[in-house]
């Protein structure tokens, strides 16, 4: 079995249902009218799949953020087209989930009542809502803690207890910009696991923004590679492995050498990024 | 026990004051007529709490107070909220609380007395404007500096800009809210107080003023003692208030 089968950018056509079309999407920083800004992303034509779990891999710096946000609809679309089943991105809406780096949960809500405002948004029964608010706080194995305050957690747990707020409202997107990057390596490693597990059962269209080479493969049917500043889409690959044995898969050659593969296409990005980092 | 052991420690400076006080008042070189002795000041505060004098007038003073603190602390947490989310009121309102802050507001005083007589209104108004700034300032300072990223997730949960600034920007806001609050606790008692000395026919400060001319010390002291007591009453009273609100800061 072939694991990775380059794909030249612009020219994928998609199979399947389209989750999230990005068509000709720009974006610049500072500068009034396009003129004397940063361009953070240069013409982005990417079309993501109905039920993909799809990473955004490239250095720090080259968008990859700002396209998560874009999708998500909290900065407007400055040139281009971003549209989903539910029509062209004008704001942030239910059913584009986020979950950020930093857990982002409201600080003076216990977990429990994090999980409820977006149930009572979604204008629930009482009973109902605090019914489903349990199940997902059960899901990410949270139970015991539903009246504990963030503060009282640890980063893993918080992380977790975001993603239950977040899949609580059942988007049909799920946007996770390097959600993990902020947690200790092996609790990375633990939620990595515990979130493509997730995903298997719930099979969201996901686009997970991440840095990290390893992270990407191990989650993602498809990895779009981004260059540095201006952020532009290089390669898309399909990652074809079974998944079937959970973490397993990471001790397989195939494995392995597509790391190896993407880690030879981002070296060089990650390179030109912190050479020109300002 | 321990914790009152605790309670006696900390008021210790101020038993030291008192004590110090009594020396030059009865001992010292301090004639008694300028600084009358802890006893008899003691004795007139009595006398004061018998009539029922102090708690009538502290009844007048207490509810000016109350009044333009609570309305401050209501507009002016609005106000600041308002200021950080829309731009148009930013411009508007920016320039004349950056032009009012620093004035002295007992500055108004003979300004208010012009427009709003003798009576409760003037010194309301008054303790209204003193209190409002800091409250402005901090509900201003705090709504803007709340985490992005808080703001987004509401709005990706589906509330509408108008919830998302009750339910997320206003709490998010709070602790700062809560600092500017207390500063605006301690105006309206020095407010209350100095509007009283100028145009006032009752509360503390007339009161003050009138023992004062009359010769009556022991009782201007025990009136000052109990505006003193008043203010640190409240003082802890908040800080207690406070504590119990941001409790989700405590891991």
């Amino acid at each position: 079995m072939n694991a990775a089968r380059p794909q030249p950018a612009r020219t994928d056509t998609a199979p399947g249902d389209v989750g999230i079309e990005i068509r000709d999407v720009s974006h610049q920083y500072g500068g009034r009218g396009g003129q004397g800004g940063v361009t953070a992303l240069d013409h982005i034509t990417l079309h993501i799949r109905a039920n993909e779990f799809h990473a955004l891999l490239g250095p720090s710096g080259c968008g990859k953020s700002t396209l998560l946000y874009l999708i998500g609809g909290f900065v407007p679309v400055q040139s281009g087209v971003i549209e989903t089943r539910r029509g062209v991105v004008t704001g942030p809406s239910p059913d584009r989930g986020i979950v950020f780096q930093n857990f982002a949960l409201f600080p003076w809500k216990t977990v429990l009542q994090n999980v409820l405002y977006g149930l009572e948004k979604l204008g629930l029964p009482k009973k109902d809502r605090e019914d489903r608010a349990r199940h997902f706080i059960d899901l990410v194995h949270l139970s015991g803690f539903e009246n504990a305050y963030p503060s009282q957690l640890s980063g893993g747990m918080q992380q977790r207890a975001a993603i239950a707020r977040t899949l609580a409202v059942d988007p049909e997107i799920l946007l996770m910009d390097e959600p993990f990057g902020a947690l200790d390596a092996q609790t990375r490693r633990v939620m990595q696991e515990e979130l493509r597990a997730i995903f298997e059962r719930t099979r969201k269209t996901v686009v997970f923004v991440t840095h990290d080479v390893q992270e990407a493969v191990f989650l993602a049917d498809r990895i779009s590679i981004m260059s540095a500043r201006p952020g532009r889409i290089q390669h898309i690959l399909d990652v074809d492995m079974d998944r079937s044995r959970g973490d397993e898969i990471t001790k397989r050659p195939e494995f392995v050498d597509l790391g190896e593969h993407i880690w030879g296409l981002v070296r060089d990005q990650a390179i030109a990024a912190t050479r020109g980092a300002h | 026990m321990g914790a009152t052991l605790n309670t006696l420690w900390r008021y210790t400076p101020l038993l030291i004051c008192l004590a110090i006080w009594e020396i030059l008042a009865t001992a010292g070189p301090v004639s008694n007529q300028l600084l009358p002795d802890v006893a008899s000041v003691g004795k007139a505060l009595w006398s004061l709490i018998l009539d029922g004098e102090l708690l009538r007038q502290a009844g007048h003073s207490l509810y000016r107070a109350a009044t333009g603190f609570l309305l401050a602390v209501v507009i002016g947490t609005t106000a600041g909220l308002l200021m950080a989310t829309f731009r148009g009121v930013r411009l508007v309102v920016n320039p004349i609380v950056q032009m009012f802050y620093p004035m002295p507001k007992s500055a108004l005083i003979p300004v208010m007395m012009i427009w709003f007589g003798l009576g409760d209104m003037s010194k309301i108004v008054l303790i209204f404007i003193g209190c409002l700034l800091p409250v402005v300032i901090s509900a201003y300072n705090g709504a803007r500096g709340v985490n992005p990223f808080l703001i987004w997730s509401a709005r990706s949960l589906g509330a509408s800009r108008t919830s998302t600034l009750v339910q997320v920007t206003l709490p998010a806001a709070m602790p700062e809210i809560l600092n500017g609050i207390r500063t605006a606790l301690a105006f309206a008692f020095i407010l209350m107080v100095s509007s009283e000395f100028v145009i006032a026919k009752d509360g503390f400060g007339y009161l003050i003023s009138q023992l004062g001319d009359g010769g009556a010390y022991e009782a201007m002291f025990a009136v000052i003692l109990v505006v003193a007591a008043a203010g640190f009453t409240a003082d802890r009273l908040y800080g207690a208030f406070v504590r119990h609100q941001l409790r989700w800061r405590e891991p």
